[in-house]
């Protein structure tokens, strides 16, 4: 097959990419979209798997089996609740694959003689580095997401300057190595510093924050894989690298702007820390008293409502309670009551978490409600349920400008006529900020794990 | 074409990738927002073309071999595993559930 033949199909592949975005913009035909992209994938496999002819197939065929064997089986088998780690997984497996390539390509242009030529060995030298951070930083998340590793920030005194530290250093490696020194060990000091810097600087993320660490990385792998398309001189990588280190930095900035934060701070600032302030918070707030409910009354309001409105936050996917939300709406449905969900774009662990969880106990997605088009709802909302959520409702970030979630864009639950918080304890959520909410004369606490608050609730609301 | 005329065209498409990027995924909304990050998953999968180029070079030493190797397991596992993660997702979205399995049967009974 000659180069312009190859290419040309290439660009096919391209299309399907361009194709299969553009269906995502209705969940109507966005299955589509996506065997389209897969049937574009494959094409590309099969024009390269014909380029290069018979050299080494059988090894392409094994590693393409091994990994392609562990993708379906895990892809197969996961959680609809774990799918944020499964999607750092393979975030970081992609970046991982970029290094390597890049590795491959510096090893074998390095022995030639004279210097390479500069934006081949830029190129590689990037998706070296972006590669590797992205690589190591998936990993740590998928850990913390999995709770191999605890979920709060880790930090300790001089962190940032590490951090710093480690990424200058590995880039200058990377430089001097475009530069034309050639010795291996700059190639392993760039390789070894950015691993350990994609650890180092996603372990200081709190769980609250994962959605944009995911959305940061998934720009990352797109980059490096761009990158790798200038190596190897090679269209199809560039373009859909590009098109994916988009559409992560558009929804990096999304999801800052959905915290009223910017990148910078959700970065460096070791969000979620309990912190002195955090507890002189608690303190000032604590005046107030908080009112516990039985199931059964829960149970008698939601029944004898008109609208009852599910806020569902990380608490919903930690219970796995998804499927008894939607039990308990159908009931409620069944009664004559209106339920819709209100979803905050940051709640949960990844951009859209809560979306997902509520398709797979399918719920319909028209009752779906983003925060542009729920809050208006509240005031005619008899009853709204907080499901497991916590800073998402806190009226703090509102009107109390000490409040470390100040300014944060908030679902307002307090404007319906009851709120029910179905929580653990009155521990403090994640980032460790006391909420109002639970002080508020309109709400009631159902305490108890969520996923047995919910069953308790169907149940008296069958009895009724 | 020569290499600088080459880079030249590469830039050119890069950047252009980028504004079809942002053109086309501000249109997606936040309810497909984890099928759409699982989604650029799949195509950045695409790594795969690079990683068999790689291990389909000739007259390659050990180094390379091990590498290249480990590039292709991880570059499949990252492509089938976000197109399947994927479609589970997108398959679950649904805008009404079909009736109830045992009302249609029933709907013709007299009372």
């Amino acid at each position: 097959m000659s180069t312009n033949v190859a290419n040309l199909l290439y660009l096919v592949t391209i299309v399907t990419f361009i194709l299969a975005l553009h269906y995502l913009s209705s969940p109507a035909h966005a299955r589509r979209g996506n065997q389209i992209g897969a049937a574009g994938m494959l094409l590309a496999i099969i024009v390269t798997w014909v380029r290069i002819g018979t050299t080494s197939w059988w090894a392409i065929a094994l590693g393409m089996l091994l990994g392609g064997g562990f993708g379906a089986v895990a892809a197969r088998k996961v959680k609809m609740t774990a799918m944020p780690q499964m999607v750092a997984l393979f975030n970081g497996v992609g970046g991982g694959a970029a290094a390597l390539i890049a590795l491959a390509e510096l090893h074998r242009i390095l022995p030639e003689p004279g210097a390479p030529k500069v934006d081949i060995s830029l190129a590689i030298v990037l998706s070296a580095l972006i590669g590797s951070i992205s690589f190591a930083g998936s990993m740590v998340a998928f850990a913390k997401l999995q709770e191999l590793i605890q979920g709060r920030p880790i930090t300790y005194p001089g962190q940032q300057f590490v951090n710093a530290a480690l990424f200058l250093g590995s880039l200058a490696a990377g430089l001097v190595l475009v530069a034309g020194v050639q010795q291996q060990w700059l190639l392993w000091a760039l390789v070894g510093g950015s691993l350990l810097f994609g650890v180092l600087f996603v372990l200081p993320i709190g769980g609250a924050d994962m959605p944009v660490v995911i959305s940061l990385l998934n720009a990352f792998t797109g980059l490096a894989v761009a990158a790798s398309g200038f190596e190897l001189e090679n269209n199809v990588l560039i373009v859909s690298g590009m098109l994916v280190g988009a559409s992560g930095t558009l929804l990096t900035l999304l999801m800052g702007r959905a915290m009223n934060r910017s990148i910078a701070n959700v970065l460096f600032g070791a969000f979620g820390q309990v912190t002195v302030d955090a507890t002189a918070a608690a303190e000032g707030a604590g005046g107030g008293t908080v009112r516990s409910a039985s199931a059964d009354d829960v149970a008698v309001m939601l029944a004898y409502a008109h609208k009852v409105v599910f806020v569902p936050g990380y608490g919903l996917a930690v219970a796995q309670a998804q499927h008894d939300v939607r039990q308990l709406a159908d009931l409620l449905e069944a009664k004559g009551v209106e339920v819709t969900y209100a979803i905050h774009p940051v709640a949960g662990r990844m951009p859209g978490h809560m979306n997902v969880l509520l398709a797979e106990a399918n719920v319909p997605y028209p009752q779906l409600k983003e925060m542009d088009e729920a809050n208006p709802e509240f005031s005619r909302t008899d009853v709204a349920v907080v499901v497991g959520a916590n800073d998402v409702v806190n009226p703090d970030a509102r009107s109390n400008q000490g409040s470390p979630i100040y300014g944060m864009p908030i679902l307002n639950v307090d404007d319906s006529q009851t709120v029910v918080v179905l929580k653990r304890s009155m521990n403090p959520g994640f980032a460790g900020i006391d909420n109002p909410l639970f002080y508020n004369p309109k709400t009631v606490m159902l305490f108890g794990d969520a996923k047995e608050s919910i069953t308790r609730l169907i149940q008296d609301v069958k009895a009724l | 074409m020569s290499h600088g005329t080459l880079l030249v065209f590469e830039v050119t498409i890069l950047v252009l990738a980028i504004f079809l990027g942002f053109e086309v995924i501000s249109k997606v909304p936040t309810l497909l927002h984890t099928p759409l990050m699982s989604g650029t998953n799949a195509i950045h999968g695409i790594v795969i073309v690079g990683a068999m180029i790689v291990l389909g070079l000739p007259h390659k030493d050990t180094f390379t071999w091990v590498v290249g190797f480990t590039a292709v397991v991880l570059a499949s596992a990252n492509v089938v595993g976000g197109f399947v993660v994927t479609d589970r997702m997108l398959e679950m979205f649904k805008k009404r559930e079909p009736p109830r399995p045992v009302d249609p049967s029933r709907n013709g009974n007299p009372e």
